[in-house]
């Protein structure tokens, strides 16, 4: 086996999978932003002729990161991670701001965004520090380390503001749960976030009554013996009503109108038309125009180059973070579903390279890169169709943008060149 | 469970985003949604709407061009608002409201600022338009009218409403629709159907270029020309002759059942309800309460028939068999019932068949009538037979013409009379006044017309209708040319013509002969009442006519029913036979009965009964 090549032993899977979904985002990059068809696909004064290049550059990285020694990325993973911390302190002062955010370095031919980076660098330091051999995930001391080499980060992009990368960030806590981080942790920020939602949604009060009536019912229906000491109970009760109590405050006084605003759009509190009209038309416009073409596209869809509202630019920001509607109204149900099992599979298929990793590094390094990509193909996908409130965060290897697709690529291949060095790990 | 933890997460994420993506684009999707696409606009092409012919080929509707000023609010320069409006011919209050209100519809799009300027307008404005931005002249077509008259049949067209446009899918707010007359009633064939360019558009509303490349755009097919049944000539005379006169005049040709006039009377000039004054001038009409020109007395009208219907009566006693034409009776200048006697004017003495109707005896009828209900056993029999002869006349029931509108007269039948009277409380004698055609019976003009020409055709008619042609071909609803045979049989015809023939040599019309040309009549005098504030009083009687010449291979057959005229010979016979001069030979030749006839109105006696004074009826004024 070691005596194949660098090709031989490289995920041609994965490989395959992605090229797909670079592909599929290419075309509809084309659509959305076709404007004149007499000029080439590689006219540089077209976005889908720009992505073609950032493609290109992309191209370049994989064979960088497939030639550069495995251990190498290991090794340097904590000076990446000062590097990039370094760089994102340094948008304070040299950042360039695009659309309110101060998020980028200007390079002259190129916008370089320091977050994109962080997320490489953040997902390696996290691997290197867990896979040491010192490191004891289940003891507090460690919890904290690695709670601050994942936030130091997200804290410094808050501020830019772009709370959408910040957020990716928590992504991270699934390499500490795959990795012994206490799981009812995770029970409880769930268990957090359905008392926030219903509560603003139903009142303190009907959720009091829904929590009474579900310990009810769970003592009712519970084996005789299965015994729940009934005082800790009480106290979860206890506990979750007065949380509850404190949402309206929070809601009110923590949360700007805008947040409120997207809130209420996304839980659907606002029943009175008028407001709602108005809603659609500025905060939720976005949403409802996405919606709408999607929804327009039907079971076949209209056809490539075929999308009315596409061609018509009514959904904003359609080739970055909206690229998925475009795919709902051209291809309809039939694509929309193709590229949710296709990014599933790709996923899936990660998971399982990940967990045939013989080093530890590796694995969680892997973990890193998956939840990283789920979580954005989460936070959007769900908000274009309307299931989330508006974050914007791009769709990976479909959303326009250099950064991205670079940055992205470079994790993916990382572990990439990771898993076709796994037999020599053991050695 | 850690292991498993991330691919559960993702199998979830994706049976939640396809959950989400069937309800999206499964079952939210319509098709039809194209429809309503706000990235396609779709730009309409009006044709023309279909001309309309008389009988004889002659012009009655065309259409004249008008001219929109159309404004797109947000494209306005600031401008000399009073020059401007004085162009326009509005105040500069309204001026700021339309604006305003073009400007809330949408600052993007155009509104219509003024519509319908006239031609005269248009030309003064146009020179100066270039000095608006924002401002532009659309222009449209509207209908123009080569006669003043005929408005109730032609009807007039107007924008369509929410209603409209929520039952029919055709329509688009702005557009026009024929809502009453022929316009109405052949719409779909006058109107054509627009044809249909999509542009896509971005959501600036600008156009972007052609949707599909315009696979589906359509062109516009043109409004099919129409030919109607009526003679443009004969019906402007008849409204000459209504001047000044309420009422309503329907005449038809007998063999085909094609109406040639259908006057109603005060009218009202057709051009009235085109252009800038149309709803001024509508308002104006639809609010004259007491003389009610938009309300077509031809065919809406249900006064009683009065003595023409006594023709139905002897037909019907002849085909029963319960008199033949020398059965006589004597009248008393006058009839008992019980122990009152009713009047009669015919001058008494003994009246057979021939007598009885040319002199319009009541009491002959009385009797007839009489020996019609003797004949069965039972009233309810009796009157279920006499019933069904007067409706097979087109009695009683709404005839199916091809207008719009239209009314059902009545002829009462038994369950009418059990609910009036009580069941078994009523006989013959208590409805006596059917016989003469008073009573409960009720008939619009059109239906005693239309009577006349089954007497002319001795027992049959087609269904009266104004459609004479559409486009090129001559083929009609098959409806209109089939014919409705009356009960009565051909044979029993003769006798009761001969009466009415002598209507116009012995009778009660003798003194509107015709030269040349023999005429078949019935007159008819028609005691009516109102209720003006809450009390009942009568008026003078309405004056009713029915004719059709000539006797032998009738023409036309026409009834004339004047209201408040007094005889029947005087205003409706008059009328009736000025009418029938002129369609068969084209000219009248009686000028001085002409004169009188256009001159003489009846305005002394509708302003009668709202004087608030006491005022006499039936005076002897003529």
């Amino acid at each position: 086996m070691s005596g194949r090549g660098l090709f031989g032993r490289i995920d041609w899977i994965t490989i395959f999978l992605y090229a797909l979904l670079v592909f599929i985002g290419w075309i509809n990059i084309y659509s959305t932003s076709l404007v004149d068809p007499s000029l080439s696909i590689f006219d540089f004064s077209t976005l889908y002729g720009k992505q073609l290049f950032f493609i290109g550059l992309a191209a370049l990285g994989i064979i960088l990161v497939l030639f550069v020694e495995s251990n190498f990325f290991e090794r340097f993973a904590s000076i990446f991670y000062i590097i990039s911390i370094l760089l994102l302190l340094g948008l304070f002062v040299f950042g360039k701001t695009i659309a309110g955010a101060t998020s980028w370095y200007n390079l002259g031919f190129f916008n370089l965004q320091p977050s994109e980076l962080a997320k490489v660098a953040t997902a390696l330091a996290l691997a290197k520090f867990l896979s040491d051999i010192q490191t004891d995930i289940r003891t507090g001391r460690h919890q904290i380390y690695a709670l601050i080499i994942v936030l130091l980060p997200a804290l410094l992009i808050l501020p830019q503001p772009d709370p959408g990368s910040a957020l990716i960030y928590f992504s991270f806590f699934f390499v500490l749960f795959r990795e012994g981080f206490p799981l009812y942790y995770l029970g409880i920020l769930v268990f957090m976030v359905i008392l926030f939602a219903t509560t603003l949604m139903f009142g303190t009060v009907w959720v009091a009554i829904g929590l009474i009536i579900l310990t009810v019912l769970i003592y009712t229906f519970k084996k005789a013996s299965v015994k729940i000491p009934v005082l800790p109970v009480t106290g979860v009760i206890v506990l979750s009503i007065l949380f509850s109590l404190s949402v309206d405050f929070v809601y009110e006084n923590v949360f700007e109108q805008r947040h409120r605003d997207r809130i209420a759009l996304w839980l659907s509190l606002e029943k009175d038309e008028d407001k709602l009209e108005e809603i659609r038309k500025t905060i939720g416009y976005n949403t409802y125009q996405s919606e709408k073409a999607i929804e327009s596209g039907g079971f076949f869809g209209k056809g490539f180059l075929e999308g009315t509202r596409t061609k018509g630019d009514f959904v904003p920001e359609q080739h970055t973070d909206y690229i998925f509607s475009s795919v709902g109204e051209e291809w309809g149900f039939l694509g929309t579903v193709t590229v949710i099992l296709l990014f599933s599979v790709f996923f899936l298929r990660l998971i399982h390279i990940a967990e045939r990793q013989k080093s530890d590094f590796s694995r969680m390094y892997g973990y890193g890169v998956i939840s990283i990509l789920v979580f954005h193909y989460f936070i959007n996908i769900g908000m274009v169709i309307g299931l989330l409130p508006t974050i914007g965060v791009p769709l990976p290897f479909f959303s326009y943008g250099g950064s991205g697709l670079i940055f992205f690529t470079m994790l993916l291949f990382i572990f990439l060149k990771l898993d076709s060095n796994r037999l020599k790990d053991g050695i | 469970m850690k292991k498993l933890l991330l691919s559960s997460i993702i199998v979830i994420i994706g049976f939640t985003f396809i959950g989400r993506l069937s309800y999206l684009q499964l079952f939210r999707f319509s098709p039809d949604q194209i429809l309503d696409d706000p990235a396609i606009k779709k730009i309409y092409d009006y044709p023309e709407r279909g001309y309309i012919y008389d009988r004889n080929g002659e012009l009655m509707v065309g259409n004249q061009p008008a001219y929109d000023v159309m404004v797109i609010p947000r494209e306005v320069k600031p401008l000399d608002t009073l020059e401007f409006c004085g162009l326009l011919g509005i105040d500069k209050n309204t001026f700021i409201a339309k604006m305003e209100k073009a400007r809330v519809y949408s600052p993007r799009l155009p509104s219509v600022l003024v519509p319908q300027l006239s031609k005269e307008d248009y030309a003064t404005l146009q020179e100066k338009m270039r000095h608006y931005v924002g401002f532009y002249i659309q222009k449209r077509s509207l209908r123009y009218y080569t006669t003043n008259s005929a408005a109730n049949v032609l009807g007039y067209i107007s924008e369509v409403n929410e209603w409209d446009l929520q039952n029919n899918p055709y329509y688009v707010a702005g557009e026009l629709k024929g809502r009453t007359g022929i316009e109405k009633q052949y719409e779909e064939v006058l109107r054509g159907r627009k044809g249909v360019k999509h542009i896509q558009k971005d959501r600036f509303n600008r156009d972007i270029g052609p949707y599909k490349d315009g696979k589906l755009d359509t062109l516009p097919e043109q409004g099919t020309e129409i030919h109607i049944t009526l003679d443009k000539k004969l019906q402007e005379y008849g409204e000459k002759l209504m001047h000044g006169k309420r009422g309503g005049i329907v005449a038809i040709e007998p063999k085909s059942g094609e109406i040639l006039a259908m006057i109603s009377g005060p009218t009202y000039d057709p051009s009235l309800l085109v252009g800038r004054e149309r709803s001024k001038n509508y308002s104006k009409l639809h609010y004259d309460t007491i003389s009610k020109p938009t309300w077509d007395r031809s065919i809406l009208a249900e006064p009683s028939p009065g003595s023409p219907f006594k023709t139905l009566n002897a037909l019907a006693a002849l085909q029963e068999g319960v008199v033949d034409p020398s059965t006589k009776f004597r009248c008393y200048h006058g009839f008992y019932v019980g122990n009152t006697l009713r009047g009669c004017h015919c001058g008494g003495g003994v009246r057979d068949m021939n007598s009885g109707i040319y002199q319009s005896c009541n009491a002959y009828f009385a009797g007839v009538f009489r020996r019609l209900f003797d004949k069965y056993s039972t009233t309810d029999e009796a009157m279920d037979v006499w019933e069904r002869h007067m409706e097979s006349f087109g009695l009683g029931n709404y005839l199916g013409t091809d207008l719009p509108t239209g009314r059902p007269g009545r002829i009462p039948d038994k369950t009418f009379y059990d609910k009036w009277y009580g069941d078994g409380r009523w006989a013959a004698s208590t409805i006596i006044s059917n016989s003469i055609g008073q009573g409960e019976i009720a008939a619009t003009p059109l239906q005693l017309a239309n009577m006349t020409a089954a007497i002319a055709n001795r027992g049959y008619f087609y269904t009266p209708h104004v459609i004479k042609s559409m486009g090129g071909s001559g083929s009609i609803d098959p409806a209109y040319t089939e014919p409705h045979y009356t009960t009565i049989d051909r044979k029993h015809f003769e006798p009761v013509i001969k009466g009415m023939a002598n209507v116009y040599k012995y009778g009660t019309a003798r003194w509107v002969q015709i030269p040349d040309i023999e005429i078949a009549g019935k007159t008819g005098t028609v005691e009516n009442f109102v209720r003006v504030n809450g009390e009942r009083m009568q008026l003078t009687d309405h004056s009713v006519f029915v004719a059709f010449a000539p006797v032998e291979n009738p023409q036309i057959a026409v009834a004339v029913y004047i209201e408040n005229g007094y005889f029947g010979s005087r205003y409706a016979g008059h009328i009736a036979s000025l009418l029938i001069e002129k369609y068969i030979k084209g000219e009248v030749t009686r000028k001085d009965l002409e004169k009188r006839m256009l001159e003489k109105t009846l305005e002394h006696e509708y302003a009668k009964p709202y004087s608030g004074e006491p005022f006499k009826i039936n005076e002897y004024v003529w």
